[in-house]
């Protein structure tokens, strides 16, 4: 009899979401799917606002990653100004951008899923946290807050505060860097270099085998071969000179062999080569490339895909870093497992760009903010985000500048595919009939796969829904007549 | 200050304080430190005693009165800051903020507002009453000022001051009740008005976010308030 699993909601994600597995009548996984459950509608409550507000209203979206909604709402609105922003202004957007890179991906990695990589995957759920992560290995979770506070510490020394900031506006910046900010942050660099660069080697002892990088001989092989290891495109910004860069560029699609499908596209003409789907069961679309269709032009970005589309990083320690990362596959690295690896060596460049754009001889000039009024009446602000390639596009009147429309495709949604492709591969190698096994012991470790696989990605679904209190954690195995066959708790 | 200038004496919260006989007890409670909360009231323009924030008890009288309409009298005893006064003046509070759709967050006015001061000042954690959510527009048709009637409580000091100070009288206000909107001239976009002389007055005064310079983001609008007392004391001295 056809059955379904439902895990809702999921737990150490940012966000809310749920999993439903559908069985077949041999008991076998026929689909997976992944449901956003909850409703935002920013796109619809800007509408009628003047545009200037648009960089702190849309940073509203997330309590997480506002600076990359700001860098993004602010570079849509720059073009709406038709201005071109002075150096430094474009400099300490950089920075601030770095730093929310490091906060966010510090949180994914040592918050969300490093208990999965230092307790287990079957670790006791009680055990499995960042509370765990300290008992069993206390320097990296010291190294995990340590690595966060000094993201968010560049957040607050530019832009004044923490969480939602408005320091980043259409044209600029609204200050500029003073000199405390600058020396501060600089003076931080080489303890936060000798932290990553410390988790950079467990990872790769721990996780990846004595530095063999061989799949074979990990404790994750299993994980490695099924979280997500699926042929798909892999899109990104990458600068004029094909290097890593999280806030300006232009679009670059490569495929799962690792070819350039397509380069240099310009955000501006994202319509022309991405299309938005919207499924009955979810409130998340499905973007995908359009020149292959839908589903076939399934895509990925975040970490793992900057790190597959780029030519290099830019900075001495990533880029030798990113050589070894790169030897993992042929062709693009695939399984998504290893976004967890390109995120820390993101951290890692994030901390060597910071210091070279504090170095430069202009970051205190404070020449940040050019001024305009409306001159054009539509704009694209495009930027990478922790978790990925990130747009805004707005359209405003062409009397006054209130905005008309507004459309936004934010990371977590790019990965939609690939995300409900990859808990399909999970479901089907560790769901076995009608209950949750994994070695026929441990139940809770199948499910935690199936969230894990999912945490990899480091979805932020606050984007499209607001996470408060305790969840509680139930995955019900449902038969066709309506009757639960099967249910963990926890 | 003539000599037939009549002083009369009066407490305010248990203190005894002077005044000159056509002062209002807000006035006089502002000149000795007492502070009375107030939205409307601005120092230099005439008072309106609309926002009802000023109210205060009055001993043998039962209803509350508008501390700054209401002018003083030998041995009055007013208390500003009973329970009652208090619960009041949160509930008045809220009432502003479900009226309009006043969000803090995204407001050029973000830290700079003397509505949400009020609300920290007086407690004020949430809103027990329904929002409306009334539908309302922006006009950013002037070249360099808007206009936002979701943040606007209707002190009707840009009224005032346009009027009083600046002589011009673009401001004004249109129809009644819950349905009370601020309007320049006939009705028209601020832009196309013909009486408006670009002075900004009316962005100074505002206490809150509705009138805003363009150009600036959220809490980049800090107003300043120190001309008024001087130029209302300029005109009172040409007359």
């Amino acid at each position: 009899m056809a059955k379904t699993i439902t895990i809702e909601p999921l737990t150490r994600i940012e966000g809310h979401g749920k999993v439903t597995i559908h069985l077949n009548e041999k008991g076998e996984v026929e689909d997976a799917l992944f449901h956003v459950t909850q409703f935002r509608g920013f796109e619809k409550l800007c509408e009628g606002r003047p545009f200037r507000e648009m960089p702190s209203l849309m940073a509203r979206i997330c309590g997480i990653c506002p600076v990359a909604h700001l860098i993004a709402g602010a570079k849509a609105c720059d073009q709406i100004l038709a201005v071109q922003i002075p150096r430094t202004g474009v400099a300490l957007r950089k920075v601030i951008n770095l730093g929310q890179i490091i906060q966010s991906h510090a949180l994914s990695f040592f918050y969300l899923s490093s208990p999965d990589l230092v307790l287990g995957m079957d670790a006791d759920p009680a055990q499995r946290n960042i509370f765990g992560v300290h008992k069993e290995n206390p320097q990296m979770a010291r190294d995990g807050i340590r690595l966060r506070q000094f993201g968010q510490t560049i957040i607050q020394m530019l832009a004044g505060e923490r969480v939602h900031p408005s320091w980043i506006i259409a044209g600029g910046v609204s200050e500029p860097c003073s000199r405390e900010a600058r020396d501060t942050i600089l003076s931080a660099i080489p303890e936060m270099q000798k932290i990553i660069q410390r988790n950079l080697d467990w990872f790769k002892t721990s996780i990846l085998q004595a530095g063999q990088q061989t799949v074979r001989v990990s404790k994750f092989r299993d994980e490695i071969r099924t979280f997500g290891n699926i042929q798909s495109y892999f899109l990104g910004l990458v600068n004029d000179d094909g290097e890593l860069d999280f806030y300006d560029g232009k679009i670059r699609v490569v495929d799962a062999s690792g070819k350039i499908v397509a380069d240099k596209l310009a955000p501006e003409d994202y319509p022309e080569y991405i299309g938005e789907k919207v499924e009955p069961w979810s409130y998340l679309k499905f973007p995908y490339y359009k020149p292959k269709g839908y589903p076939g032009g399934m895509y990925r970005v975040g970490p793992l895909a900057r790190m597959n589309i780029i030519d290099r990083c830019g900075t001495p320690q990533a880029d030798q870093e990113l050589s070894e990362f790169r030897g993992l596959s042929r062709g693009s690295v695939l399984s998504s497992f290893y976004y967890h690896y390109a995120r820390l060596i993101e951290i890692l460049y994030a901390i060597e760009k910071i210091e070279q754009l504090l170095a430069g001889p202009d970051i205190l000039d404070t020449r940040v903010k050019a001024i305009a009024g409306r001159n054009n009446t539509e704009g694209v602000g495009v930027a990478e985000a922790p978790r990925g390639t990130l747009f805004h596009h707005y359209k405003v009147q062409d009397d006054h500048g209130i905005m008309k429309s507004a459309n936004l495709i934010i990371a977590t949604g790019h990965n939609n595919l690939a995300m409900n492709k990859g808990i399909l591969q999970v479901a089907r190698h560790f769901v076995k009939g009608e209950q949750f096994v994994k070695d026929g012991t441990d139940q809770q470790g199948a499910l935690n796969r199936v969230e894990a696989v999912i945490r990899a990605f480091d979805p932020c679904l606050s984007c499209s829904t607001h996470a408060a209190g305790k969840m509680p954690f139930t995955m019900d195995l449902v038969g066709s007549d309506g009757e639960v066959r099967d249910s963990l708790r926890r | 200050m003539s000599a037939s200038v009549k002083i009369k004496t009066l407490t305010i919260d248990d203190r005894h304080v002077g005044a000159r006989e056509n002062q209002t007890i807000l006035e006089v409670a502002r000149e000795n430190g007492i502070e009375i909360p107030s939205l409307c009231y601005i120092d230099g323009l005439s008072a309106h005693g609309g926002c009802r924030l000023c109210l205060v008890e009055v001993t043998g009288i039962p209803q509350l009165l508008p501390a700054c309409m209401t002018v003083v009298e030998e041995r009055m005893e007013v208390s500003t800051q009973s329970e009652r006064l208090r619960k009041l003046r949160k509930n008045i509070l809220e009432l502003y903020f479900s009226e309009r759709n006043h969000v803090c967050s995204v407001c050029v006015s973000n830290g700079n507002c003397e509505l949400q001061d009020m609300a920290g000042e007086t407690g004020m954690d949430h809103v027990h009453f329904p929002y409306l959510y009334p539908d309302l527009g922006v006009d950013i048709t002037h070249e360099r000022f808007a206009m936002d009637d979701n943040r606007c409580i209707m002190c009707t000091r840009c009224v005032r001051v346009c009027d009083e100070i600046e002589g011009a009288h673009t401001l004004d206000i249109k129809d009644r009740g819950i349905e009370t909107r601020i309007i320049t001239d006939l009705d028209q976009n601020w832009g196309d008005s013909e009486t408006c002389t670009l002075c900004g007055k009316c962005v100074h005064v505002c206490p809150t976010g509705a009138l805003f310079e363009k150009g600036k983001s959220v809490g980049e609008m800090s107003k300043r308030r120190q001309f008024l007392p001087y130029l209302a004391l300029m005109r009172e001295e040409k007359r």
